[in-house]
């Protein structure tokens, strides 16, 4: 049973999202989506300063055995990227929440995107082990 | 013998089973204007004593003239040994087998063809062949518009050089994905691209492709071009013969940064010209762009018992794990054509593909110098040229050619048709095929004609 930090909000396309300080909004996959996915070889990331729109292509995870989207969950402009993740994509493996992070975007449109709580997205993965 | 296993019975049952009424009806979707009832040519099915017997007699129209027409397929010498290992039955197969791995002798071939290739063309990563050259540079510009991110654009730019025929294929691939194609002016005196003439106009291209050499067998300055290109946030795609590449600057060290992306046409190592086909394209990329490269990349690893084994890798990229967002429905490659290459350049080596390449640079400016000297002929272009060469005539080409064939002569491409801008103007080439006896009957020929 895989762990759900209760400070992130989470979407059906098994990704999570952080609400930082500045406004910003990070981004990575679940430990539910890395599990799924097997040892990553390869993280695509944007470019910086992109904008991106909600349900959007954002990025690429590649394991050993599939390619997977990263959708972005919001509609923003990409200020950050987890360069780390080029060298080194098993840090999605090893740390999903922490040293995986993906993407930050800083939202352009108030409020778009539908996340889940913990406990929502919880529900989700235990319609899906069922 | 029949070769469809499947009897009415069963189709019928199948057909059933999906809730179809005809196979007819499966092809539905295809609007009827893009169906054909037939081919032109082609008869209905025949027994195999009737084909055998059609085939012979269209065998017998090739004549084996004495071929002086380059323009993207080139004649040379072809080891005896090449097609001898190359049809062995462990070898003589079109397809990568489905169980890939199960036949490493297969995959090792590939390997080893893909380190030429990369070895020629100076690139990071081969992989294992496309369709031809000019499919192959409409996967290398679908490619650069994946690769260069930075770039909104879909306009390719295209070098003074580059074959006509492979900027159509490419349009026709490419157009319905939005990508479109500007060619660059020729500079009518020097046969290349004008490069006070090169201007990215309003849309900043994505990339920029240069032929060398070009398709008049002029050499480009390629290392300003790539330059050029790469300060306008552009790609390089190289198109190249792979025999010039024994001789000429390989397009990994174009320019500062070299070239992004290499493709080209593999028919000159190895492959015959039989009437046009098969041929093989290939393709070669810098390691930033591997994931974007299409086609099947085979790798080399190390199995279980430690063993060095090889294996189809970065399979990511490709239809059975990406489906729609694959980089490529290629899902295939030209292997049977890729093991006479690879047999071709071994027997080769490094010292005997360039034997051929100077040897055909030798034959073509010889066959210049015997053409100039022929009045009503003159060099249409200045500078250097690998082993094909345009010249002018005093009068229209066709019938000179249609004189020349009627000697058993090619003479050359009409390049009228395609570059009116050029007046009357052929373009031959010389390889080491060639005698000097063949040059000499070639030029008494000519002569004798325009007298």
């Amino acid at each position: 049973m895989s762990e759900l930090p209760g400070d992130l909000e989470y979407t059906n396309d098994h990704e999570w999202l952080r609400k930082e300080e500045d406004g910003s909004v990070t981004i990575g996959i679940t430990d539910h989506a890395q599990t799924s996915l097997g040892d990553l070889v390869y993280v695509e990331l944007p470019e910086l300063d992109v904008d991106v729109e909600v349900g959007g292509e954002m990025a690429v995870v590649e394991s050993v055995k599939a390619a997977s989207d990263v959708y972005a969950p919001v509609s923003g402009n990409v200020v950050a990227v987890n360069e780390a993740l080029s060298d080194d994509p098993e840090k999605i493996n090893a740390d999903p929440y922490g040293d995986g992070w993906i993407v930050r975007l800083q939202p352009t449109a108030d409020g778009d995107g539908e996340t889940m709580t913990p406990d929502e997205y919880q529900a989700l993965l235990d319609e899906l082990e069922s | 013998m029949p070769f469809i296993p499947h009897t009415e019975d069963d189709v019928q049952a199948m057909l059933k089973a999906i809730g179809a009424d005809s196979i007819d009806d499966l092809f539905d979707e295809i609007p009827a204007e893009l169906r054909i009832s037939e081919l032109a040519g082609v008869p209905e099915a025949l027994s195999e004593m009737e084909i055998v017997r059609l085939m012979r007699s269209r065998s017998l129209r090739d004549r084996l003239p004495l071929c002086f027409i380059g323009a993207g397929a080139y004649e040379h010498h072809i080891p005896a040994a090449v097609w001898d290992i190359a049809t062995r039955g462990e070898y003589y197969s079109a397809y990568t087998p489905y169980q890939a791995e199960a036949s490493q002798g297969t995959l090792q071939t590939i390997y080893e063809y893909q380190t030429m290739i990369t070895s020629l063309t100076g690139m990071y990563a081969s992989n294992a062949s496309l369709y031809d050259g000019a499919s192959a540079l409409a996967e290398a510009s679908l490619m650069a518009v994946r690769g260069n991110r930075a770039s909104n654009s879909k306009r390719i730019l295209l070098a003074a050089g580059v074959n006509a025929t492979y900027q159509s294929v490419a349009e026709a691939i490419t157009g319905n994905q939005g990508l479109h194609f500007d060619r660059l002016p020729l500079d009518i005196s020097k046969g290349t691209t004008d490069r006070a003439g090169v201007d990215a106009g309003d849309e900043a291209p994505v990339a920029l492709v240069i032929q060398q050499p070009s398709f008049f067998g002029t050499l480009e300055d390629i290392d300003a071009l790539t330059d050029w290109a790469h300060a306008q946030g552009a790609l390089v795609i190289a198109i190249v013969n792979p025999t010039s590449l024994a001789v000429l600057k390989a397009p990994g060290d174009w320019g500062e940064t070299g070239a992004d992306i290499v493709c080209g046409e593999g028919q000159p190592l190895g492959v015959p010209l039989s009437s046009g086909g098969p041929y093989f394209g290939f393709m070669a990329c810098t390691q930033k762009l591997v994931r974007q490269m299409p086609g099947r990349i085979v790798g080399r690893t190390t199995d279980l018992n430690g063993q060095p084994g090889f294996t189809l890798t970065l399979q990511a990229r490709e239809q059975h794990i990406r489906r729609s967002k694959a980089t490529s429905n290629i899902c295939t490659n030209q292997g049977l054509m890729v093991t006479a290459a690879t047999i071709y350049l071994s027997l080769l080596g490094h010292a005997g593909l360039k034997q051929v390449a100077l040897a055909s640079n030798n034959k073509t400016a010889r066959l210049l110098e015997l053409l100039t000297a022929i009045d009503g002929v003159e060099q249409t272009f200045s500078g250097s040229f690998f082993h094909e060469v345009v010249v002018t005539l005093d009068r229209p080409i066709a019938p000179v050619l249609e004189a020349l064939a009627a000697v058993d002569i090619l003479g050359g491409l009409d390049l009228s048709v395609a570059f009116p801008e050029l007046g009357n103007a052929l373009l031959v080439c010389a390889t080491e095929t060639k005698s000097d006896a063949d040059l000499q009957r070639y030029a008494s020929s000519l002569a004798d004609i325009l007298k």
